[in-house]
């Protein structure tokens, strides 16, 4: 999946996290910052990096900003911001990538 | 040393606090303890004036000297402006390695934390600290061991001379020219005394401070003219607004709401539940609620509770004045009702040492039936933590939790599950302030788990069937199932502070933070993702 814009989903609400998007040229980058960063930063890192795989976003620099988000919350706001930074929104592969 | 809640207590700590690793919780039962008075300067002269113009020619007076020992109560919370007041002229005339023995220490005290840097402040003792104070301890910045207290602990410490006092500042709302105080009245007006008694028994030197001085004799005095040395008159002690609030509006949130109803579930399917019970329980909105769910049944059946006690709220000083508890027992005002109920006749004010201390013959949490209480994580051993957080930064305080715990036949802890994405209820707590041996029920949203050392509660609940029943370990499960297990937050080797228990013995260790980078960063080239595929560039994810 191409990044051809920035975008952003989520917010910074309790529980929820703010993904941003960008290009990139060479490769992704990924910043993570949380307020669980102590307890759950690894695994937070490991799901953003999975969903990324997932779409095949190869050149993108990424930041989240966690606030305790659960799993499936950064999953679904990855995948969000990475569909609007790809202007994919009219065209989302339910039951294909996003599942 | 391993202590008796498995925790790991080093020699080296053992060695420089001269304390022994705890022991259980009746260790110094009907032990014999020799008991401390202060060494202090009779005032036998009717020409002398206790009157002091100011904070600097108290500190003179009582020879204030670097390394010396000064302590503050904290009824007046987050409005207390008596602490920064003192340690800033403290600070101002030079002097160095100060312990501030505190019973309490909040965000109020957050402007402290460069006298912690520049070594203006080398100790801290006190009930826990919340705010900037915390974090400055965790981060190691505190030069000697911080000491966390329960109410009745520290007490019993300055009881028995364990801790010293050099200096105790007492803030009064009301006080006369003789040292005569109350903690009613006036402009900070906070209804009671209660944690600086001892204070004004055991320190060597004692100073009053108000901003509202009224003729002599201010009587009934809560503190008497015998204990203080100096009166000082200043513009203003505290903040009204932050010292007492209007009671807190009902909880609407629908998780404290099932939480609350479960509480409330357990004591009345308990068999203390019967005319004559007692009852302590805090100001959070579950706590609340549970109290007013209390009451309609208290009414249904015709139970009255024989006393209340503890930090008071509207929700408590109310069944007095509706006739369903006799009498409350008060060592702090949580809002400005419960405040104004002392003009009740059966409203009393207690010592802290009357309410907790667990070295004198025998302090009110030991006649408790049922007491409430919130925690920050409970284990699957039951152990509560309410002083570090679960990132591993020091961010609460003990207050009555383990006296209370200890004392009442039957402690229940309220905790929802999850804090976010934390679980409060977990395999080990970050640092043990209560044993698991107080505590008997833990109430959370998903379920009630009973200590299995109380059979005769879970037969009762059982019996009852009015909760929905399940191990410690399982609610531990569903916590994880949802949140996933959390990393174990690391820490250096330095400790920065002790948990003590109740008689003195040390119940866990605080460690120094380790420094973290945030945000974490992970890069990864395109090429090298195609070459290496991902389980080999997984392993070096996240630093």
């Amino acid at each position: 999946m191409e990044i051809i814009k920035t975008a952003v989903a989520g917010t910074l609400e309790s529980s929820d996290c703010m993904v941003t998007i960008e290009p990139a040229q060479k490769g992704l980058e990924l910043d993570l910052e949380s307020a669980v960063i102590r307890q759950y930063g690894k695994r937070i890192m490991e799901v953003a990096l999975e969903t990324l795989d997932r779409l095949d976003v190869q050149n993108a620099r990424v930041s989240i900003v966690d606030k305790g988000a659960l799993d499936c919350t950064i999953k679904a706001r990855v995948e969000c911001a990475a569909m609007r930074a790809a202007e994919h929104e009219g065209r989302i592969s339910w039951g294909g990538v996003i599942r | 040393m391993i202590n008796a809640v498995g925790r790991d207590i080093p020699e080296e700590i053992l060695e420089i606090t001269g304390k022994e690793p705890f022991q259980g919780n009746f260790y110094k039962d009907d032990k014999s303890t020799v008991m401390r008075g202060p060494t202090i300067r009779p005032v036998m002269n009717n020409q002398k004036s206790k009157l002091v113009a100011n904070i600097r020619e108290a500190l003179i007076k009582c020879e204030a000297h670097d390394g010396m020992t000064v302590s503050f109560h904290h009824h007046f919370r987050d409005g207390d402006l008596i602490v920064n007041m003192v340690m800033k002229e403290i600070h101002d005339m030079g002097f160095r390695n100060i312990t501030i023995c505190a019973t309490s220490l909040g965000k109020a005290h957050d402007p402290l934390v460069p006298m912690i840097e520049d070594g203006t402040i080398t100790g801290i003792e006190s009930s826990g600290v919340r705010g900037k104070i915390g974090e400055a301890i965790s981060q190691g910045k505190l030069k000697g061991l911080a000491v966390m207290r329960s109410h009745g602990g520290r007490v019993r410490a300055l009881a028995t001379g364990e801790a010293h006092v050099d200096i105790a500042f007492i803030g009064a709302p009301t006080a006369d020219d003789y040292g005569n105080l109350r903690g009613i009245g006036g402009k900070a007006d906070c209804g009671v005394l209660s944690y600086a008694i001892v204070d004004g028994n055991h320190a060597d030197h004692c100073v009053a401070i108000t901003d509202c001085l009224v003729p002599y004799p201010n009587f009934p005095a809560h503190i008497s003219q015998t204990k203080v040395d100096y009166v000082c008159v200043v513009d203003e002690i505290g903040v009204p607004s932050k010292i007492a609030s209007g009671a807190a509006k009902p909880t609407t949130d629908q998780r404290k709401l099932l939480m609350a109803q479960y509480c409330t579930d357990v004591v009345v399917n308990t068999p203390w539940f019967k005319d004559g019970f007692s009852y302590q329980t805090g100001v959070g909105g579950a706590s609340i609620a549970s109290t007013q769910y209390l009451a309609e049944i208290m009414r249904e059946r015709n139970i009255h509770m024989g006393f209340g006690v503890g930090g008071l709220t509207k929700a408590m000083c109310q069944l007095l004045d509706d006739g369903m508890a006799r009498v409350m027992l008060d060592v702090q005002d949580f809002d400005l009702d419960a405040v104004h109920n002392l003009k009740n006749v059966n409203h009393h004010r207690i010592p802290a040492g009357v309410y907790a201390n667990p070295l004198n013959k025998g302090a009110v949490v030991n006649k408790l039936d049922y007491v409430v209480l919130a925690s920050l994580e409970v284990d699957v051993h039951f152990n509560c933590n309410v002083v570090v957080g679960s990132d591993g930064m020091i961010t609460g305080a003990q207050g009555g939790h383990p006296d209370t715990a200890q004392g009442a036949k039957c402690a229940i802890v309220i905790c929802p599950l999850l804090q976010g994405r934390i679980p409060a209820i977990c395999t080990d707590v970050t640092t043990v302030t209560t044993p698991g041996e107080s505590i008997d029920v833990v109430v959370t949203d998903y379920g009630v788990a009973v200590n299995p050392a109380r059979q005769d509660i879970l037969q009762a609940l059982k019996e009852a069937d009015c909760v929905p029943l399940k191990t410690i370990e399982e609610l531990r499960d569903i916590a994880y199932s949802i949140v996933g297990e959390p990393e174990k937050v690391e820490f250096e080797d330095r400790i920065v502070g002790i948990i003590e228990a109740r008689d003195g013995t040390i119940m866990d260790v605080v460690r120094q933070i380790k420094d973290i980078e945030q945000p974490t960063v992970y890069r990864r080239k395109t090429a090298k993702r195609k070459a290496g595929g991902t389980a080999a560039s997984r392993s070096s994810r996240a630093k």
